[in-house]
């Protein structure tokens, strides 16, 4: 599996308020939640995001609540995968759960800049900067979660036990 | 090498003989939780499983906590599909808004969680009850699904740091400060996928209602849990509340630990986080002027009667600062109505603040204290992200009940010794 796209590029610490406000939490549509991703960070991401574009941000993604409608809004936004210095566990948790690609890479997560197109590859854990021509080894799985991610989350996992 | 406390209770529910961080187990749930944001969007997930029935209906606790009372149509409806989805499965504990409370106020004090149990809950902030010498856990609403399903959830083992607790905290020195403290110390992230073990002789001067604040409050360090050992205090409290076994685990001797930091509560002052991370943290003779327009004092971190007794105790025979807005809410019915009896409401309504029902309303901007651009709370709740409690440009500041009290006097950031308490 793979992925390719271009970068929008955020900073420490992006809590899952500013990724999707409570204030929208009385739906739990993903289209709608999409239409306010990112909204108290970045407002102009729901107009500038393609399907296929990649987060790339530094440490402790998705701090904060456990709201599953983070990772499902940031998934429902189009966005293939989203590489990080470090997640916040229950983001991490939730996202292999529903099956949002995501990967924890500390160099690629301070090189790559935002609008390069980088591509990722998701059995070897490598991620390519193609714009930059730069190559990170990022950190596979643990077979137990890529079984998860493989059965595109942990529901289908279950069923298929 | 020996277990930290928390791997011991993972192991003995995970069917192991012994554990090590980083290992991938499959523990047995003894509780799982859901509320009327994130319940929804599990019972959605758990239409699609071949599963259809609850593991267990007396193991799943349903709380309508987050927009309740409904706040709009929409939550209505969340809270309709959860209320529907619990008299379908029988599910024992579902609280109707009569009976309810925020969700970690109520779950300890309905009796459902004790010491060894392993708990997740698709809330953050079900990481209290480490308070009570349990394994607890926030996740997400699909971990709740397949909880509910199967009675089982998977785990990466976490490694842990030790906080050792040492000395008697000072008058006005709770647990929300202690916890503020830690956090400011390493970080939000600095027990990230870790435990925090609570130690220490200074663990006996603090109260149950402050065991609770400082457990949910890990999560804002980044942890996966927050543990206290089982004491007297902790074993009163359970007798107190529940008629379920409980089961005292303590860490081997020989535990390893990542990190271990010696603090000592005497030397401790009240401690305000300051705008946007609860790492960012000042003790209260370093904030400065900070004039403020809302005071918020509740949540599932300082919504119990202790922490109310605390305000009540600032508040009694003083005034809300003009032009300010102080709403105070009990965390669970049973809260209110003690603070009801002990005459604590009547002290709030007659100091000026507004006393409102259980709800985590303000705390996540909800409902019920919404903040409008560029204004500010001081808040005893657990997060001051940005537009946390409101428009993207307003501040929240987390305090303690005592600062938050004194400050609704002041009309700015003060300590009760401001007051001459």
């Amino acid at each position: 599996m793979k992925a390719f796209g271009r970068v929008h590029k955020y900073g420490d610490n992006v809590d899952t308020d500013v990724i999707i406000p409570a204030r929208y939490l009385n739906s739990s549509d993903p289209k709608e939640l999409a239409s306010k991703c990112m909204i108290d960070i970045d407002k102009d991401f729901v107009n500038r995001v393609k399907p296929g574009d990649i987060i790339v941000a530094n440490k402790n993604f998705g701090c904060g609540s456990s709201r599953e409608h983070a990772p499902i809004a940031i998934k429902a936004s189009g966005i293939s995968c989203v590489i990080a210095e470090t997640f916040a566990r229950i983001f991490y948790r939730n996202s292999i759960n529903i099956g949002l690609p995501i990967i924890e890479c500390a160099e690629a997560a301070k090189e790559i800049e935002a609008g390069d197109e980088v591509e990722i590859d998701f059995d070897s854990g490598v991620i390519y900067n193609r714009t930059k021509g730069t190559k990170y080894q990022g950190q596979a799985f643990p077979e137990f979660m890529q079984k998860i991610i493989k059965a595109e989350g942990l529901i289908n996992y279950i069923n298929n036990q | 090498m020996g277990m930290t406390m928390t791997q011991i209770i993972l192991a003995a529910h995970a069917g192991l003989e012994k554990v090590t961080a980083g290992q991938l187990i499959e523990a047995d749930l003894d509780l799982v939780l859901g509320n009327d944001v994130t319940a929804p969007v599990a019972i959605h997930e758990m239409e699609k499983m071949k599963i259809q029935k609850v593991f267990d209906k007396d193991k799943i606790a349903l709380v309508p906590d987050h927009f309740t009372p409904n706040k709009d149509i929409k939550s209505a409806q969340h809270c309709k599909i959860m209320r529907e989805f619990a008299m379908d499965q029988e599910i024992t504990n579902y609280f109707e808004i009569g009976e309810m409370g925020i969700e970690h106020a109520l779950l300890p004090e309905k009796g459902l969680v004790v010491a060894g149990d392993v708990v997740i809950g698709a809330d953050s902030h079900t990481c209290t009850y480490g308070a009570l010498g349990a394994f607890s856990t926030g996740v997400g609403s699909t971990d709740m699904a397949a909880g509910m399903a199967t009675g089982k959830a998977w785990f990466k083992v976490p490694s842990a740091i030790k906080f050792v607790l040492t000395g008697k905290p000072g008058k006005w020195v709770s647990g929300k400060d202690i916890i503020l403290h830690i956090i400011g110390m390493i970080g939000v992230d600095g027990a990230l996928y870790k435990s925090m073990e609570f130690v220490g002789e200074g663990i006996t001067h603090l109260s149950m209602d402050d065991r609770f604040t400082i457990a949910n409050m890990a999560i804002e360090a980044g942890a996966k849990n927050g543990i206290f050992p089982v004491d007297d205090l902790a074993i009163q409290y359970m007798k107190e509340h529940s008629k379920k076994e409980y089961k005292i685990y303590e860490a081997d001797e020989d535990a390893s630990y990542d990190e271990t930091y010696v603090i000592d509560l005497s030397k401790l002052k009240p401690t305000v986080a300051f705008p946007h991370l609860p790492e960012n943290t000042r003790t209260i003779d370093q904030v400065g002027d900070i004039k403020i327009d809302q005071v918020v004092i509740g949540s599932c971190t300082n919504g119990r009667l202790d922490d109310l007794r605390i305000a009540a105790k600032v508040l009694e025979g003083r005034k809300v600062a003009k032009g300010l807005r102080v709403i105070i809410f009990p965390a669970t019915q049973a809260i209110y109505l003690k603070a009801m009896e002990e005459g604590l409401l009547a002290t709030f309504i007659k100091a000026g603040a507004v006393v409102s029902t259980p709800t985590c309303g303000p705390c996540l901007g909800g409902h019920m204290g919404i903040l409008a651009a560029g204004e500010r709370a001081v808040a005893t709740t657990n997060r001051n992200f940005v537009g946390r409690m409101g428009h993207v440009e307003s501040e929240v500041y987390l305090a303690s009940p005592a600062v938050a009290a004194a400050s609704a006097v002041t009309g700015k950031i003060s300590g009760p010794e401001e007051l001459g308490l």
